[in-house]
């Protein structure tokens, strides 16, 4: 057998390369700039400087698509076409929200990380190490390989590649979970907890990826979709491949049953992590089960559309219910991210043309909104014995009363769950209007009716959160939350994302525009 | 031509962010300014509506279409006819009166603000919604304009505000949701493209009969809960006890029209055969309304729950009429359905006024006010009688229209329904007897008649009243129209059938 040399377009690749090669160079910044104040500044210059490059260059790439479908960098294997680069510039987007919360501090110059990950919570150590003013800065380039990997995982076309993608965005987020400033144990706890289920599942996706293997002899998307048409009989072989690979994706998706990490790690990772994680992995995801379906699985559309109806509706009746009686804001908003998971498997249905549209609309507004609501909650602490700052304060109860002491705060806050809700005029309800059209388009009736009853029960949870903050006094000596006067970089990505929420609600037909541009998938082989 | 439709929408949503907008300085001064803001929507609106071409007035005037979201086929769609224009003419009446029967409801310069910024941000919806001309706006202003009132009742009100609030979103939203589900698959049935949700666009599609059921009870049933059916009726009487009677008074007199408008202007149009399949069952439950609201006013203890059981009672009429499909009686109905705005926001007004005074919306804490507040006592007795259709009040006409235009085709149904012409005398009556007649209740001695603010928010719709009950031509001249219309699209359909 020879092995021949691949060839390799990689031009189209720059953006990501980009933020990898930054993300390389961002890590010998950590060893040669000692200062740890210095230093914070340095790689937040160096991060957003390089995520709003390659921003740049996805948006040069796109005028230069001019209608053309895209290129193929390697053949079978990574193609980066029109809908890729409408997600790459999604989740660069998300990065730098993500980079300007990971950064911002309280007015007593705290950040959201451990100053020394490697110590046990609650040693001398650790003390010694807030002391000195340590701080885990790793948190930017760990941040860029990230984005970066998700990055490459939308414009893969080939099971492996998609697994090793997989790998170089999971590992990042495993670290930046674990860091925490407080609740180190929770912290700490959820890293291992996502750890484990996150390999587990990849196993069950590398295993997946090897009976589809075995079925069709074929590893890449297009080919595995041109050879199942010649299995006689579907064999069980290919089915099963199929779903364990679907699982796989479905698993970073967090949609139920794979989603028993999804409450413990929103909880336990440091706020900024979650909201980063929390909109771009699930829009990575997406785009990767997107092209998995669409290339590879669409002859399986009526063999597989028992999975994604029931772990659709298994989503959203777990995600809402579950979401009803949590007293944790933060295990509340993990719930309702899987309930939305729901919702996006409900735009699968028949794999019309207006998912394409459709997704990645919803999954921009999703991440929005999760962005901008996870940066409220960094804002609101409570008060520290010593009357200095404290941890978040995430019990709902605390929340009582907010509207009154902070305004902006609230206000927004309601606006981001009203999206979340789908209320008209916030950009959730172009969302779901979207999601629910692709789903009928497909004709996928009863679906959208769960998604509705859904729908209305989860209105109710966003609700209460809503009249707590509004309409609720703060009983008298409890330990009220206080608004901690913020940091402007946290300020300013709570302003964009309710403007994004207002706008995109408003005045959609931009973005709705340019993502309709982007609803073909390159076909390369042939 | 000038938009005088947008402007109506953006004025007061203007005047609602200024007011968002105001420094704190200027914060005491939020109440002259959002009345300002109405009495120039009003002008506004009295210009427009002298422009309005009465012999024309089945058709949709001051028509706007622009291209809004092409991709799902939403346009910025207005124009009104005869019926949308008298609906938006109420929603430019009653919101400056309300503001002013509320003037004093609340003492704090910021919760003041909110009140007033909140009412004319209601008001921009409710505009929007009479006047849209596109599924997919009318929808959108539908259910955004849940999130104003949702919270003008759970931010001022009675103690138990919160729970009131919460109900009426939770009831709203099922209606809602139920209805995004048809909207959409609206879209698929109907022509789509860019216009997609045109009314003009959906009106005579083809579809299989299922569909259009189907379709038709995901619109009818949103509507049935606006415009308080039973038995969808039961978050009305919480709201009205725990809101502010301003509040409930809009909320009543304006916003409930939008489940009448609804059946008139959205599902009569677009899903004719269904309605005629629905009628029967529709007119059943509509009977009811009327009966069971009468009723239940009668024995109510509680004004304000009593007020919002008339109103049950009289949206059954008006259901009555739209769906007996005569053109009498849909004339009737649509007339009603403004008079009824009139007659209601002042009883809700006065009712309002009196629980200032006191502090109790009890029946048992009052007796014998006639001597203390002579006026209060008249302006009652003249607004609880255009309740009851009292001839001579405007409301009488519409009543008796439904019931002269409904009899040749349901005879039971107007039989039994006009029972309630002896229920709501009684329980108007009753109402006057124990408030104010009988032994003087000491504690009240000292209540204060009417004063002028609360005059200037009642007596004007004393006097619409009284005009409109002796020339109701005024008034008719721009419903007639349109109703024939509707009855006419819906009996076509049959024929064709």
């Amino acid at each position: 057998m020879n092995f021949v040399t691949p060839e390799i377009a990689w031009a189209p690749l720059t953006p990501i390369l980009i933020v990898l090669g930054t993300a390389a160079v961002a890590i010998l910044i950590e060893a040669f700039i000692k200062s740890p104040a210095t230093r914070r500044t340095v790689q937040l210059t160096v991060t957003i400087g390089a995520l709003l490059v390659a921003l740049g260059f996805v948006i040069v790439q796109w005028v230069g698509l001019d209608g053309s479908a895209g290129d193929v960098v390697m053949t079978g294997k990574i193609t980066v076409d029109a809908q890729s680069l409408a997600w790459q510039a999604m989740l660069l987007v998300f990065g730098i929200l993500g980079a300007l919360l990971f950064a911002a501090r309280t007015s007593d110059g705290e950040d959201a990380f451990t100053p020394l990950g490697s110590v046990p919570p609650g040693s001398t150590k650790e003390r010694l190490a807030r002391r000195a003013g340590l701080k885990v800065t790793e948190v930017f380039p760990l941040l860029l390989f990230a984005v970066g990997g998700m990055m490459l995982f939308t414009c893969i076309t080939d099971l492996i590649f998609l697994f090793v993608a997989l790998e170089l965005f999971s590992l990042p987020l495993y670290i930046m979970v674990a860091l925490a400033r407080r609740r180190r144990l929770l912290s700490q706890e959820a890293a291992l907890k996502y750890f484990l289920l996150g390999a587990f599942s990849s196993a069950i996706y590398l295993f997946g990826a090897a009976l589809v293997y075995g079925a069709t002899t074929q590893i890449d998307l297009e080919s595995i979709g041109i050879a199942i048409d010649f299995i006689p009989n579907r064999d069980g072989m290919l089915l099963a491949g199929a779903v364990m690979v679907v699982a796989g994706l479905m698993f970073k998706i967090g949609a139920a049953p794979f989603h028993s990490w999804v409450p413990d790690v929103y909880q336990g990772a440091p706020t900024p992590v979650t909201a980063f994680m929390g909109a771009a992995t699930k829009a990575a995801a997406t785009a990767a089960l997107v092209r998995v379906m669409y290339l590879a699985f669409y002859p399986l559309e009526w063999e597989l559309s028992w999975m994604f109806w029931a772990v659709a509706i298994t989503s959203m009746i777990i995600g809402t219910l579950a979401a009803l009686v949590q007293t944790d804001i933060k295990r509340m908003l993990a719930y309702s991210a899987v309930a939305h998971a729901g919702f996006i498997l409900v735009a699968f249905a028949g794999l019309t043309p207006e998912a394409l549209v459709a997704l990645p609309f919803y999954l921009l507004t999703y991440g929005l909104a999760t962005i901008g609501a996870f940066a409220i909650i960094t804002q609101v602490r409570e008060r520290a014995e010593d009357g200095g700052i404290g941890a978040e304060a995430v019990r709902l109860g605390q929340w009582a009363g907010l509207g009154k002491r902070s305004p902006f705060l609230a206000g927004a806050m309601a606006l981001f769950l009203l999206s979340f809700a789908g209320i008209p005029l916030t950009a959730g309800f172009i969302g779901k209007f979207e999601v629910f059209s692709a789903a009928i388009a497909g004709g996928a009736w009863p679906l959208v009716l769960v998604a509705v009853i859904a729908s209305m029960v989860a209105a109710f949870f966003y609700v209460r959160l809503i009249v707590l903050m509004f309409f609720t006094d703060a009983p008298e000596g409890a330990d009220e939350a206080i608004a901690v006067e913020t940091e402007t970089l946290t300020r300013v990505v709570i302003g964009i994302t309710a403007a994004a929420i207002v706008i995109l609600g408003i005045l959609p037909s931009g973005v709705l525009n340019i993502f309709e541009s982007a609803a073909h998938l390159l076909v390369s082989a042939g | 031509m000038f938009p005088y439709l947008t402007v109506l929408i953006a004025l007061p949503a203007v005047g609602a962010a200024a007011l968002w907008a105001l420094p704190a300085s200027a914060r005491s001064k939020a109440r002259q300014i959002a009345l300002g803001v109405t009495v120039i929507e009003f002008a506004l609106f009295a210009v427009m509506a002298l422009q309005f071409d009465k012999a024309d007035a089945g058709a949709i005037q001051f028509s706007e279409t622009y291209s809004w979201i092409p991709q799902i086929g939403a346009s910025w769609a207005l124009g009104v006819s005869g019926i949308g224009l008298l609906m938006v003419g109420l929603a430019a009446i009653l919101v400056p009166l309300a503001m002013m029967s509320g003037w004093r409801d609340e003492t704090d310069a910021t919760r003041i603000r909110n009140y007033m910024a909140l009412v004319l941000l209601s008001q921009a919806f409710m505009v929007g919604i009479f006047a849209a001309r596109d599924v997919f706006l009318f929808y959108v202003l539908f259910e955004a304009m849940l999130v104003p009132l949702y919270f003008l009742i759970g931010g001022f009100g009675g103690a138990q505000r919160r729970y009131a609030a919460v109900k009426f979103l939770l009831y709203s939203l099922v209606g809602g949701l139920i209805m995004l589900v048809a909207v959409v698959a609206l879209y698929f049935v109907g022509p789509g493209g860019e216009q997609a949700f045109l009314i003009d666009n959906l009106t005579g599609i083809e579809m299989s009969a299922t569909t259009e059921r189907l379709l038709f009870l995901g619109f009818f049933i949103a509507f049935a809960i606006k415009a308080p059916m039973v038995p969808l009726h039961t978050w009305l009487p919480t709201v009205a006890e725990e809101a502010p009677p301003s509040t409930t008074a809009l909320l009543v007199a304006v916003l409930d029209k939008i489940g009448t408008f609804g059946m008139i202007t959205l599902c009569l149009v677009m899903f004719p055969n269904a309605s005629q399949w629905a009628a029967p069952v529709i007119i059943v439950f509509a009977v009811i309304s009327v009966i069971y609201g009468a009723l239940l006013a009668i024995g109510q203890k509680n004004m304000l729950r009593l007020v919002a059981f008339t109103s049950v009672s009289h949206f059954g009429v008006m259901i009555l009429g739209i769906f007996v499909f005569q053109p009498t009686a849909m004339e009737g109905a649509a007339l009603y359905m403004f008079n009824h705005g009139l007659s209601t926001a002042a009883l809700f007004f006065l009712v309002g006024f009196l629980i200032k005074r006191t502090g109790s919306a009890e029946l048992s804490t009052y007796g014998g006010l006639q001597r203390v507040v002579p006026i209060f006592a008249g302006s009652f007795l003249i607004v609880g009688m255009s309740a009851a259709a009292l001839p001579g009040l405007s409301p009488f006409v519409s009543e008796i229209m439904v019931f002269i235009g409904a009899y040749p085709v349901a005879k039971v149904a107007v039989i039994v329904s006009a029972i309630s012409v002896v229920l709501a005398a009684l329980y108007i009556l009753l109402t006057y007897k124990k408030v104010f007649t009988g032994p003087e209740v000491p504690s009240l001695a000292g209540t204060k008649d009417l004063s002028l603010r609360e005059k200037l928010a009642v007596w004007p719709l004393i006097i619409a009243m009284l005009v409109l009950g002796f020339v109701p031509g005024l008034a008719i001249d721009y419903v007639s129209a349109p109703s024939a219309d509707a009855v006419a699209h819906v009996q076509l359909e049959e024929a064709n059938a």
